[in-house]
């Protein structure tokens, strides 16, 4: 399969502090990678250097024309905004029928949420709402900045777990930030450990060590394990 | 004041048309939370009313100019330094102020400040009316981006929206209604014309059409009334206009939905 990313020396500084230091790696089309890393590691900026919405130095390939979703950190829409989830929609130009379909795909099988205001629907909605936002204009490569983990989506399903369901059936390469290493094994196909620095880059089973972890975290990571113990 | 028929219907034309785009714009802005810019940028055009007032020239081309001088250095700033868009706006303000107070003289203080819309013409209504069409088409425009933008300036600015270069036309677009709307309601007042219909349309409004549609209504409905009542009482028609706007938002309370 080919590239359809190509990161090398990749760059990004903020007021003369460096956030991205000398990144380079490649992502082969449909492959799913999941950045792990702690606080303050530059992963967010990772992906609005991915995207082109921070400056950055160094050389970030994409195949020709290629399809670009995001879906930010934290983002919860601001409750006094009169906008209803199908005007929300609407931004992107989709035909009902698309819509409906597309709501139906991320479990949401009432459509009188159309009617229901963006602001007013529960959080596990609204990340629902949003997967099905990102992916009606059919992009090649989902951006997802650490779906909340531990909100309640309604029923059984996990954000993770409908991802990986619905990335299956679209084949569609994603790129996740999480803080919850148990994701890696779920979605990876590759994983990238970033401080600041690749700190490894590879399949989970393989990259994911105690010595590169450990790298990765310093102290957190026993902090990590003694919450599983 | 009295008044010839044809000054009332051009008047009450101007109006309608001013206090619909007022109120229309006005719903972008509050969504914005740029409530009081409006308010803020009234007084930048004040110096440009003094001008015009001195030199004889109308009013809404000397609002216009100090408002576009005024709006590019808050945009500039804006670029250059890392304050907060409303404290540069109130930089800006300010000194606008200072200086309308040294070329106004108390009289002609009074008229830019709470309007007269008596004093409009036909040329001026029909500039009127295309500046407000240009103002509705272009805001029809960027409406769906700005609101995207005002959700999360990232999801926008993946989506390719070039969030500065709508910024600006916004700016430049809320300049223009607030030069026309010194006519109207007076630089003092013109902030209430662009916020309270759409803080009324918001109350009973469940999605982003109802709501900017209703600000429109709200906005041309209270300049028409205010108007009405100008010419039957006699008082000021731009305090009034405003206060009709308040009435109106007092009654949408009651129609209140969460």
């Amino acid at each position: 399969m080919n590239n359809i990313l190509e990161v090398e020396n990749l760059n990004v500084s903020f007021n003369g502090d460096k956030v991205l230091d000398g990144l380079s790696f490649n992502l082969k089309e449909k492959e799913n990678l999941v950045i792990v890393g702690p606080n303050g590691a530059g992963k967010t900026v990772l992906l609005k250097a991915l995207l082109g919405i921070v400056p950055f130095k160094g050389g970030i390939k994409w195949t020709k024309d290629v399809k670009i979703s995001y879906v930010p950190q934290k983002f919860f829409p601001a409750k006094e905004i009169p906008l209803s989830v199908e005007e929300f929609f609407n931004f992107k130009h989709a035909a009902v029928k698309e819509i409906e379909r597309w709501l139906k795909s991320v479990g949401l099988n009432d459509f009188s949420i159309l009617k229901k205001r963006l602001g007013k629907v529960s959080a596990g909605q609204f990340q629902r709402i949003m997967i099905a936002w990102s992916l009606i204009d059919k992009p090649d490569v989902l951006l997802f900045d650490e779906p909340t983990s531990g909100i309640d989506v309604g029923g059984e399903e996990t954000i993770y777990n409908l991802l990986a369901r619905i990335e299956k059936e679209v084949n569609l390469t994603i790129i996740l930030i999480t803080h919850d290493l148990s994701v890696v094994y779920k979605l990876a196909d590759n994983v990238l450990c970033l401080n600041k620095k690749l700190i490894c880059y590879g399949l989970p089973q393989q990259t994911l060590t105690a010595e590169s972890l450990h790298q990765l975290y310093g102290e957190e990571i026993n902090i990590y394990k003694h919450d599983h113990d | 004041m009295t008044m010839t028929d044809s000054q009332f219907i051009f008047s009450l034309i101007t109006g309608i048309f001013v206090g619909g785009a007022a109120g229309y714009l006005g719903s972008l802005m509050v969504a914005k939370r740029m409530a009081l810019v409006g308010d803020a940028l009234g007084h930048v055009a004040l110096p440009g009313v003094a001008l015009a007032l001195l030199y004889n020239i109308n009013v809404v081309i000397g609002a216009l100019a100090t408002l576009f001088i005024g709006i590019l250095l808050i945009w500039l700033f804006k670029t250059k330094t890392e304050l907060y868009m409303e404290a540069l706006v109130g930089v800006v303000f300010a000194v606008s102020l200072a200086f309308a107070f040294l070329i106004l003289s108390h009289e002609e203080l009074e008229e830019a400040l709470i309007g007269d819309i008596t004093k409009v013409g036909g040329w001026e209504t029909l500039i009127s009316i295309v500046l407000v069409l240009a103002i509705f088409y272009i805001v029809r425009k960027i409406f769906p981006k700005m609101i995207l933008a005002t959700l999360s300036e990232d999801l926008a600015m993946s989506q390719k929206i070039n969030v500065r270069k709508y910024d600006f036309i916004y700016l430049m677009v809320v300049g223009i209604i607030v030069a026309l709307g010194i006519k109207v309601t007076g630089s003092l007042l013109i902030g209430a014309l662009v916020v309270i219909p759409p803080a009324a349309a918001r109350n009973f409004s469940r999605t982003l059409r109802q709501y900017s549609y209703a600000g429109m209504v709200i906005g041309a409905i209270s300049c028409l009334l205010g108007i009405m009542i100008y010419k039957i009482v006699g008082l000021p028609a731009g305090p009034i206009i405003i206060l009709t706007s308040a009435a109106i938002f007092l009654i949408s309370l009651i129609f209140r939905r969460k």
